[in-house]
């Protein structure tokens, strides 16, 4: 594998006297895919959240390309090019889809160049990703999928180098959930790594190099999707004894 | 806005009835705190109930420094700036982990922290007021209140400036964001806490700079006036009148209202004023939540489309 663009160890997460997560590890090389998946409560969205900043971790330690970055706030660490889509879409309401994207463009990355420029690159992504139709539209009138579409887009303009997305996909049809999986394969041609977090299988088994499971705040098991599939102690841990 | 501010110069010009510039004066002095009021209230999306707390500390501020160094009038001003920014950093940097309706309550507190404080500031005259003699000289003008009308156009004309700039520039882009969406901003990379604390210091200094010349205005302050809750009522109500998303909504919200409020002062009661605010505030929110401006833009996109 080659160097790691995310290398994580020993995260221990606690909310009062509950442990969200206990001493997990795991890294993930530069454009790798990677699957994160477990029953809900597991502390997925936990890990993403210590990762991009939203939450501090207790223990651990966070190398985001060699640098330690636990002590950085939210926004520091989207500088460095740490880009999250949320599970429930936060679109900017008050703007377009177009503008959504020049906020990551001006503050993430750092983009200088002028107004025209900015607006050209946002174009460049929602073009890359089939959604520059809507560009004009305004975020509010968003229906559910393209709202999902917008978190992914507007992850893109921050121009990561690791992306993690939070369930992009829940609750969304078969043919949506293909058009969201084409959006991430599409990035992950470009060199960006990516963590998964999704319920649906057939789409994790599809994208995913490499698979985490987490269970109760331990990491149970990792592996190729075929070993996951295989894994007793996976089975255990989502259908029960 | 050159346009505006040689228009005020010829109207020191040609009005000779002191009562224009005494109004224009209160309807400008409410332009720069609907304003200032917007600019955390309306791009931020912070509502400040606080306003009246700054506005006191601007005209206690040019009090207590014009007792005791006599110093002229834009020194004043910008001292009042200057001291309301500081406590709008501060107040931000203790008040902004608060969100919505708590946010608006400890503001809230904070101008009844200042009130009590200049109640017991025997120097500046504590509870029973202070009175401010108002220089004999008037530069050119023909009178005082035609050189403070002069002042206070000045001021609205740059308060406008800044907060037009505020609006169109990067930080006014992030704040939007903030206002949208706190932890989808800061995850954009936007320093959320950074951002906020300019918004406040920013809000801060101009209602400083409105309350500066109010001592000279109206000649005595008692601190039951300066730090009146209609103030802050009137800085809320003017900029959702107006309308909130854009910088020229607070400016006719505060054109609009303060206007009415003068006119009904005169021919009604003063104390009808009250009422026209209450009830253009409820016809607003209700009716047109996003005020004059945003009639106006409505109807423009509906005859564009047809």
């Amino acid at each position: 594998m080659n160097a790691p663009v995310l290398q994580v160890t020993g995260l221990t997460k606690k909310f009062g006297g509950f442990v969200a997560l206990d001493q997990v590890s795991l890294h993930l090389g530069r454009g790798e895919r990677l699957g994160l998946i477990g029953p809900n409560g597991s502390g997925k969205t936990t890990m993403i959240n210590c990762i991009s900043g939203a939450l501090i971790n207790d223990e651990g330690s966070i190398l985001f390309e060699d640098q330690e970055i636990k002590a950085l706030s939210a926004h520091k660490r989207a500088r460095l090019g740490i880009a999250r889509s949320f599970q429930i879409p936060k679109p900017f309401k008050s703007m377009t889809v177009l503008e959504n994207l020049c906020i990551p463009l001006e503050y993430a990355a750092r983009d200088r160049a002028g107004h025209r420029h900015i607006y050209n690159q946002a174009m460049e992504v929602l073009q890359t990703i089939g959604f520059a139709g809507r560009a004009h539209d305004l975020s509010a009138d968003l229906t559910q999928v393209d709202l999902r579409k917008l978190e992914l887009a507007r992850a893109m303009a921050a121009k990561p180098t690791l992306l993690i997305s939070d369930e992009a996909m829940a609750g969304l049809s078969s043919s949506e959930v293909d058009e969201i999986l084409e959006i991430l394969l599409t990035l992950s041609e470009k060199g960006v790594a990516i963590i998964m977090i999704e319920h649906i299988m057939r789409a994790v088994m599809r994208f995913s190099h490499r698979i985490v499971v987490l269970d109760a705040g331990h990491k149970i098991a990792e592996g190729t999707p075929e070993e996951i599939v295989r894994n007793p102690d996976v089975e255990r841990a989502y259908l029960g004894e | 806005m050159v346009a505006i501010f040689f228009a005020g110069l010829i109207f020191t010009g040609v009005a000779d009835n002191e009562f224009y510039f005494f109004t224009s004066y209160v309807v400008l002095q409410a332009v720069i705190m609907a304003t200032a009021w917007n600019i955390l209230g309306g791009y931020t999306g912070y509502v400040n109930f606080g306003s009246a707390g700054f506005f006191g500390v601007g005209a206690y501020t040019a009090i207590a420094l014009d007792k005791a160094f006599d110093l002229p009038l834009p020194l004043l001003i910008l001292a009042a700036a200057a001291v309301c920014g500081l406590i709008g950093l501060g107040a931000g940097y203790l008040t902004l982990r608060l969100k919505g309706v708590y946010f608006a309550i400890s503001t809230l507190a904070l101008a009844i922290v200042f009130e009590t404080v200049a109640n017991n500031w025997e120097y500046v005259g504590g509870a029973s007021g202070a009175y401010i003699l108002t220089p004999e000289d008037s530069l050119f003008f023909d009178s005082y209140i035609e050189m403070l009308f002069m002042v206070i156009l000045s001021l609205a004309i740059g308060a406008a400036v800044v907060a037009r700039y505020l609006s169109k520039s990067r930080i006014g882009r992030g704040l939007a964001a903030i206002r949208d969406d706190e932890i989808a901003a800061e995850c954009n990379g936007v320093p959320t806490l950074k951002l906020k604390l300019i918004s406040t210091s920013v809000m801060g200094a101009l209602m400083g700079v409105a309350g500066a010349p109010y001592p000279f205005f109206v000649t005595y302050v008692d601190p039951a006036s300066a730090f009146n809750l209609l103030i802050a009522i009137n800085a809320i109500a003017m900029p959702m009148i107006g309308g909130t998303a854009t910088w020229l909504g607070p400016i006719i919200g505060a054109l609009v209202v303060g206007g009415a409020q003068e006119f009904i002062t005169v021919t009604i009661s003063s104390e009808m004023n009250l009422l026209v605010v209450g009830v253009m505030l409820v016809l607003f929110i209700t009716l047109a939540p996003k005020g004059i401006v945003g009639l106006v833009q409505d109807y423009l996109k509906k005859r564009r489309a047809q």
